[in-house]
């Protein structure tokens, strides 16, 4: 209850703007996959329309755009950490000498 | 804050039980969710479980004393010496740890109890309940036996690869019946792991919290003691590293249980994602055990220097990087594993790395005492011990992390050596200090001093006894985890020191544990701050009542109590206060400030309250502490019962799966409907 | 960092009584979100890892793309009707709140309902956890990610049904906030899934 007095919440209105977005990603994912261009064309814009539609969830539905920093930190301790360490792991099994 | 206004009708309980308010007795201790009651609770437990580990341990060299050793056989061996290393770090000195954690955290920050009661509770529980699964493998076939670190594929082929218990066999086929694999003994590994995780978990999150939102007014992150800073680094890992575990341990269950093909060579699964996952968890792991005894050392040694801890903001500092930096080292358990040159460089210059904080800690710790008054106190003595020992254990580590070096001691008794020395010689001569320092501050009577320093230099010399013929033994070339050793390999003197070592180390526990027992009836009285202590968790009374002040202490220092006691008041001189004397301290209850004197009940507290609690003055009607609750009781036996579905045939697995289901699911939607505390036990207060 | 500390006079968690002045329950939320992340990643790494250890069984073809883009837009939009859900209980206004409540864990439903078919249509196609490591990982990752959001519909069913005996009033909209966390949590989880475990590796006409 006590964010509610000094941290802003989005408002009904710009919720479904945010889901007309998401929709909307959704749908030019779908349709590049239906495209089908060549991997090493696809796989990168893929992952940033993926990153774009996390960004928009995470900031705007769970609020972490407006709210304390402290929330932003953990999530991105807990997300930078896991994507650092089991990256590191991919790796030695992509490019490993074993 | 009044409550009278929706004081309910007894028909608003939709409770099926009537709600437990005893707050003493027996059965109080099954529901209480007060935090110092579940700190007890952990203390007791893990040491029942670090007596049953020892006994492992001496099982252990009791069969290494002597070449050929028949005492036990190969396959009772191996249960025992995974069943040692998985009751030691999960059962013994993991909850030892959480165990001062409770106890102390909401009275080292001024708070009257954790941020979430009845998740502490449950995260007992939980411990409990996982530590018990494990160990009823007794009687389903056989203990773990593939070594605490479960490495695939032989904790894939689960119990009994070799054939060594062709008799047991047929007592395992009457429960096992939908697996791959013949034994049980690794499902027990996999799903009691879950489970212990699952209690480290809830407390890590109850802890971050605690500490980030529950300090007493002034209490600033960088006035809180160096234990708490210590709590907060842990429960971080502990947050971030249990689920790595969790991950692997459902990889582990589904290949084992349900045939999957996580590890299986023979299917394209790799072994060694295991390790990587295994480590990944394992490292951060080895500071969630030693981290705890570092906070503990930084709080006795200025205590019995009689100097401010030397270097404050360097102790933290370096903690919180090792916090960071220990998640960068994980492959160091691997280095002979393959995975190239230049992995095994990048990990052995990180693992160099983390020494450096490290070392920032002893040198700290070493300043603390450098030119103090030093009383060698029992807890003192433990301390010093600590900071000794680590260090030879610290630099056998940094001989790890030298690959051609590492390579030679992978897998012998060096490595053995080096993690008994900062387990033990770390660990576990952390807590004890910790158990002689804080133990009168919760049975309000100190331990015997006599029998102390007995236990003191009797483990000393058996830990040393025991653990320095590793390195030794290990550079000669033995071998770990061998259940045995032929004659003529130049290994039988030092084996056999070892051994002599280990029992006096079980005589030195002996002691321990009959001082712990004798001192609850027959030590001193200790009264709120018998070692002239630092910090607030000696302001209160010992043992504290059950909402630990009447009043929250208003914090501006860091040695708040040593401040109260000593103000300095312009002069260099520290004065001592005469007990019970005036406050007249810069900023104690300065106007303007928020000091929580808004009870109504008279007799605000002297600032400096050393003895002068006035506690029956001072009763405050308007404290509601949480009541009692079965439900994290339930919940948490709900745990291993579903496990054993996994572990039993159909259709009784499913009647567990079931059970276990039920239980979880009704001790958590009967812990969200009562409220924490009972109306009737404030309408009771009052 | 401690602006305007006050006595934690009871171990309630109003937020303005938190030495943050942030609230206690949601604080927590956010640590357990943070630790998820590890979880998921382990997850998906190992997926990623044996994303073509088939073991001459079947890989990314038997993926129904277009299937699976119509469950993960509606659980996209379970977030939505879950953000409005909070609106309208942050307004005071449970008639509103219920409806985008209910509709939030309809959606979920339809979500599993469709997981739940998706994996008899796989078993029947021959992938099961036993084939290989490429499908004892799939199963394992979305068969969690499922877990989860049976556990959020739990939840959800909860909270509409508290609303309805008065329980769950305008007072209580933190619980919403952190139960929409949790939901949107797993949204974003299957937002990573949809591209990493279903478009990529069927990327090129059903992979291999
Ligand atoms: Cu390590």
């Amino acid at each position: 209850m006590a964010e509610s007095e000094h941290s802003y919440h989005p408002g009904r209105r710009e919720y479904i703007q945010i889901g007309v977005i998401l929709t909307v990603l959704t749908a030019i994912e779908v349709g590049l996959f239906y495209a089908d261009p060549p991997p090493a064309v696809a796989i990168p814009v893929l992952l940033a329309l993926t990153a774009l539609k996390f960004i928009l969830v995470v900031f705007w539905f769970m609020h972490l755009r407006f709210d304390t920093p402290l929330f932003r930190r953990l999530f991105f301790t807990g997300g930078i950490l896991a994507t650092i360490i089991y990256g590191i792991v991919a790796a030695t099994f992509y490019f490993g000498g074993a | 804050m009044t409550t009278l206004a929706e004081r309910p009708s007894a028909s608003r309980s939709r409770s099926p039980f009537r709600r437990p308010l005893a707050e003493t007795g027996l059965g109080s201790w099954f529901t209480t969710v007060d935090h110092k009651r579940i700190g007890i609770l952990y203390f007791v437990s893990a040491m029942v479980f670090f007596v049953i580990g020892g006994v492992e341990a001496l099982l252990i060299r009791l069969q290494l004393a002597t070449p050929d050793g028949q005492v036990l056989t190969i396959d009772q061996y191996n249960q025992i010496f995974t069943m040692h290393g998985l009751t030691m770090v999960f059962f013994a000195v993991m909850p030892l740890g959480s165990a001062f954690f409770n106890y102390l955290l909401p009275l080292m920050i001024g708070a009257r109890d954790v941020a979430f009661p009845r998740l502490n509770a449950f995260s007992y529980w939980v411990f409990l309940a996982a530590g018990l699964f494990i160990y009823s493998s007794v009687l389903l076939g056989g203990m773990p036996d593939g070594g605490w670190f479960g490495y695939a594929p032989l904790s894939l082929v689960g119990g009994d690869p070799l054939g060594y218990t062709i008799g047991d066999a047929t007592t395992t086929q009457t429960i096992a019946g939908n697996t791959v694999a013949e034994g049980q003994r690794m499902v027990f590994y996999s799903l009691g792991l879950q489970i212990a995780g699952i209690a480290s978990l809830a407390s890590a999150v109850n802890f971050i919290v605690t500490i980030l939102n529950m300090r007493a007014p002034g209490m600033t992150l960088m006035r809180m003691p160096v234990f708490v800073w210590m709590i907060l680094i842990v429960s971080f890992l502990m947050l971030f590293a249990m689920p790595v575990i969790g991950v692997a341990l459902w990889e582990l269950m589904m290949d084992t249980s349900f045939g999957a093909n996580f590890f299986d060579p023979a299917q394209g699964g790799d072994p060694v994602l295991w390790q990587h996952m295994f480590w990944l968890f394992g490292h951060p792991e080895v500071y969630i055990l030693i981290l705890p005894a570092f906070g503990i050392v930084s709080e006795i040694l200025p205590v019995f220097s009689r100097k401010p801890l030397f270097g404050y903001t360097a102790i933290v500092f370096s903690g919180i990087a090792i916090g960071f930096i220990g998640w960068g080292v994980w492959a160091h358990h691997m280095f002979a594993v393959g995975l190239g040159p230049v992995a095994n460089s990048a990990f052995g210059l990180s693992t160099m790395f983390i020494a450096v904080p490290t070392g920032i800690k002893i040198f700290n710790w070493i300043g603390t005492m450098w030119d103090g008054r030093l009383r060698l106190t029992t807890p003192m003595l433990f301390s010093i011990g600590l900071v000794a020992m680590f260090t030879i254990g610290g630099l056998s580590g940094v001989t790890h992390a030298v690959v051609p070096h590492n390579w030679q001691q992978t897998d012998t008794y060096y490595v053995v050596a080096h993690f008994h020395y900062v387990l033990f010689g770390g660990a576990i001569f952390g807590l004890m200090a910790g158990a002689y320092y804080w133990y009168p501050k919760a049975t309000g009577r100190l331990m015997n001093e006599r029998l102390g320093k007995a236990h003191f230099w009797i483990q000393l010399v058996g830990f040393n006894l025991t653990f320095a013929p590793h390195h030794i033994l290990g550079l000669n070339g033995m071998p770990r985890r061998v259940a045995t050793y032929e004659d003529g390999y130049g290994w039988n003197f030092w084996n056999l020191v070892s051994t002599v070592g280990a029992f006096v180390i079980a005589l030195g526990v002996l002691v321990f544990i009959i001082n712990l027992v004798i001192s609850y009836k027959r030590g001193a009285e200790a009264g709120p701050d018998p070692w002239d202590a630092r910090t607030v968790e000696w302001l209160t009374t010992s043992p504290p009542p059950p909402h630990n002040w009447d009043q929250v202490p208003n914090i501006r220092a860091r040695d708040e109590l040593w401040q109260r006691k000593y103000p300095t008041q312009g002069q260099r001189e520290q004065v001592r206060v005469p007990a019970g004397g005036s406050g007249e301290l810069e900023g104690d209850v300065a106007p303007g400030t928020t000091a929580p004197t808004e009870g109504t009940t008279g007799a605000t507290q002297s600032p400096y309250t050393i003895s002068d609690p006035g506690y029956d003055k001072g009763v405050r009607h308007d404290v509601h502490m949480p009541s009692p609750s079965y439900y994290p009781l339930i919940a948490a036996f709900g745990l291993p019962i579903a496990a054993y579905g996994v572990i039993f045939d159909q259709p009784a697995g499913f009647v567990f799966y079931a059970v276990g289901a039920l239980l979880v699911l009704g001790g958590l939607f009967g812990w969200v409907l009562e409220p924490p505390t009972d109306p009737s036990a404030e309408v009771a207060h009052q | 960092m401690t602006v305007d500390v006050h006595s934690p006079e009871s171990t309630a968690d109003h937020g303005h009584h938190t030495s943050l002045g942030i609230s206690n329950t949601k604080l927590a939320m956010w640590c357990f979100i943070g630790s998820e992340c590890l979880f998921f990643g382990a997850l998906i790494s190992a997926y990623l890892i044996y994303i073509n250890e088939r073991a001459d069984g079947p890989g990314a073809e038997l993926f129904d793309i277009e299937f699976t883009s119509a469950s993960t837009f509606i659980l996209l939009m379970s977030s939505l009707s879950m953000v409005l859900a909070l609106a309208g209980i942050q307004a005071g206004d449970m008639r509103r709140f219920r409806i985008w409540i209910v509709a939030t864990g309809l959606m979920g439903s339809v979500f599993l309902a469709g997981q739940i078919y998706e994996f008899t249509v796989f078993l029947s196609e021959g992938a099961n956890v036993t084939v290989s490591p490429f499908w004892s990982a799939f199963f394992l990752l979305t068969g969690f990610h499922g877990v989860h959001v049976a556990f959020g519909i739990l939840m959800l069913i909860a909270a509409w049904a508290s609303s309805l005996t008065g329980r769950l009033r305008m007072e209580n909209a933190e619980t919403i906030e952190n139960l929409g966390l949790y939901w949107h949590f797993v949204d974003v989880v299957w937002i990573l899934l949809f591209t990493l475990v279903y478009l990529i590796p069927a990327l090129g006409g059903g992979g291999s």
